[in-house]
């Protein structure tokens, strides 16, 4: 199988206000079509270790491989392509975009990457909505949806341009038991139907017993 | 670069402000607007006091000026030559105002290459017989279509025809003061006499008001031929000689040069008007300095708003980046909403400027000075317009790029992390 993602070695300091050293050797890997999440007593470093691996955090030292293509000491405007076309990312606060209609913001990741047609994206996005079931919200200003839907909507836009991996951050921290049941479903069908692989932070235990392998973190460690 | 993403994301951005937006839009539209009414109404004014002087004043002028030799005849003896002479008294040589083989000399000038026109000029001393009363005067005998044609004559004629006086040998263009004085009118009769007691009689065919009271009180025109008459001289009797060039910049070398080749008095137009250049310049200092002081201040409004608008927008800018946008896309972003509201408050500003010139244009100025103008001169030059726009577009994108530079640096994680 091949690795979609994998980590050599990386470590990370904060030096701010004391020298701190939040990520210790992290070396792991993850293969496509897994769903992976991540565990761990708050500040271990999780949400970290995700904005390093997402290449949003590129202060670190150690190695850093996407579909075996080597991402540590890329340009800034490199990276920025790379987030475009292969990492969907999902924020524990449902970022959008507040100004913009909900089917805006889903297609305005594939706008930028401009590989399709503006009618094509749209249908593209449209296609995701209704697969998240709100496809009825689509014409909605962002910020008049509740947050189980923009979580979804989150959802829709990290999918819009087929990204190799999505990476989240407790996506479901904020929801109610039925609604994070809705948005695991999800991502399980997801990984299943299209391959896609996961990696998701989360200290839902049920949710993560769910998922394929679970990585556990303690002191900017990985113990299993 | 992404063009139609970066300038929908703005375009929502400053149409959900659309209150904020278009204060700062306010601001550049003022500045452009005061732009263009002053620098309008002000060139308006200077090509009036330009044209009032220096487009019928000759760009060469060639005339013999009546002065004392500058060698006394015994300075010519060897016999003194060592010693101090001193003449009590010296008289001006004896000398004609005409100009001496003045054809020739036309001729020549016609041909030179430099030069736009020539017109000669017959200047005689007269006077106005109203009765019992005698006015001093001054006729100038002209190729009065010449001189329309290259000094702009007709726009000083304020009744008649110069048609009318190139048709008629008898015919002359009265001064406005001495019409009055004396109750002329056109079609009337004026007797004139010359300084040696000849009377001619000649028949008004038009008024002649330069704004200036003391021309206009003693100065007339005839054709060319009639006052070589009053003069009793033959045709190659002429006094003066007014030279157009095609470039004002040649005038000064020129009269240098004819001054020596045909032995002349020569005034060049700078050397007569040197005041009015300082005039200009100094009235569009004061147009460029109001308006770029105008639009500084738009500049700052519109630093500060995208300033706060950047503030505001951090979660935006994070999301962007964190969903593939580059650090010079999302200052892009930013630019273009600086440029858009320079771009859209600069054209309204034009227009604005537009309709208050044409209202000042519009508006009535009528004095005795100047008999050609009704109303407020104003200048509708569209290079105004384009420098307008320019200004807009070039301040605007000052006062974005600060703000927009610093939304480039914003570090997304920084922001994600602040939730
Ligand atoms: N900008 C920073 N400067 C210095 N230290 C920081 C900074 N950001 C985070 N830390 C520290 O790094 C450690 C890891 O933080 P991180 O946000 O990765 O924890 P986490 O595992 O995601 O916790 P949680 O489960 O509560 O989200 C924490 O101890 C935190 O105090
Ligand atoms: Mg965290």
């Amino acid at each position: 199988m091949v690795n979609v993602l994998e980590a050599v070695n990386i470590n990370k300091y904060f030096t701010d206000p004391v020298s701190f050293h939040v990520l210790r050797d992290i070396t792991f890997n993850i293969k496509k079509g897994e769903f992976v999440s991540i565990m761990g007593k708050s500040g271990c470093g999780k949400s970290t270790l995700l904005y390093v691996l997402s290449t949003m955090d590129t202060d670190y030292t150690g190695e850093l491989y996407l579909s075996g293509d080597r991402l540590t000491g890329r340009s800034g405007k490199e990276l920025s392509a790379v987030r475009n076309s292969e990492i969907g990312f999902i924020f524990q606060f449902h970022y959008l975009l507040p100004e913009f209609s909900v089917l805006q913001n889903v297609m305005l990741p594939a706008l930028k990457l401009a590989r399709k047609s503006t009618a094509q994206i749209k249908d593209d996005a449209m296609h995701k909505l209704e697969l998240l079931g709100i496809g009825d919200q689509a014409g909605k200003l962002a910020s008049r949806i509740s947050g189980g839907q923009k979580q979804r909507v989150a959802i829709a836009r990290a999918l819009i341009n087929e990204p190799t991996i999505i990476m989240a951050d407790e996506p479901t921290g904020n929801l109610d038991s039925k609604n994070s049941e809705n948005v695991f479903n999800i991502l399980r069908k997801l990984s299943h139907e299209q391959h896609l692989s996961l990696l998701v932070v989360t200290h839902d235990h049920d949710f993560a017993e769910k998922t394929d392998r679970i990585i556990t973190m303690e002191d900017g460690r990985i113990i299993s | 670069m992404n063009w139609p993403v970066i300038l929908s994301i703005s375009k929502t951005h400053l149409l959900s402000r659309l209150k904020q937006s278009s204060i700062a839009a306010l601001g550049v539209t003022f500045g452009i607007g005061t732009f263009i009414t002053l620098v309008s109404f002000m060139t308006g004014l200077n090509h009036l006091l330009d044209n009032l002087i220096l487009d019928r004043t000759p760009h060469v002028h060639l005339y013999n000026e009546i002065k004392p030799s500058e060698q006394q005849p015994v300075e010519l003896l060897e016999k003194f030559a060592e010693g101090i002479n001193i003449v009590h008294s010296v008289k001006p040589r004896q000398n004609q105002e005409r100009i001496h083989n003045a054809l020739p000399i036309l001729e020549h000038l016609r041909k030179d290459a430099r030069v736009r026109g020539v017109t000669p000029q017959v200047r005689a001393q007269v006077f106005y017989v109203a009765g019992s009363i005698k006015l001093n005067g001054i006729i100038n005998g002209v190729d009065v279509m010449e001189e329309v044609r290259l000094f702009n004559l007709g726009d000083y004629i304020v009744s008649g025809e110069p048609q009318d006086l190139a048709r008629n040998d008898n015919g002359i263009l009265l001064g406005a003061g001495i019409a009055k004085k004396m109750s002329l009118d056109i079609g009337d009769k004026v007797q004139i006499t010359t300084a040696s007691g000849d009377l001619f009689q000649l028949k008004v065919v038009g008024l002649y008001q330069s704004g200036l009271a003391e021309i206009d009180n003693v100065q007339s025109y005839t054709n060319l031929k009639t006052a070589q008459r009053i003069l009793g001289e033959g045709n190659s009797y002429i006094t003066d000689v007014n030279l157009k060039l095609h470039d004002l910049e040649e005038a000064e070398p020129m009269s240098r040069e004819l001054s020596k080749q045909y032995n002349l008095t020569a005034i060049d137009i700078k050397t007569a008007n040197a005041q009015f250049e300082t005039g200009t310049s100094i009235r569009n200092i004061i147009t460029y300095a109001v308006s770029i002081t105008l639009l500084i201040v738009a500049g700052f409004g519109i630093y500060n708003i995208l300033n706060m608008m950047i503030y505001e927008k951090m979660n935006d800018i994070a999301i962007l980046k964190a969903t593939g946008f580059s650090g010079r896309d999302v200052k892009m972003i930013f630019i273009s909403q600086a440029m858009l509201i320079g771009v859209v408050g600069g054209v309204i500003g034009l227009i604005f400027g537009y309709l208050i010139s044409v209202l000042i244009d519009h508006t009535p100025f009528e004095t005795e000075a100047l008999p050609t103008i009704k109303t407020f001169p104003v200048n509708f030059n569209p290079v105004y317009y384009l420098i307008g726009i320019g200004f807009a577009v070039a301040s605007t994108f000052f006062a974005g790029y600060l703000p927009a530079r610093r939304a480039e640096r914003i570090d997304p994680v920084e922001i994600i992390r602040g939730q």
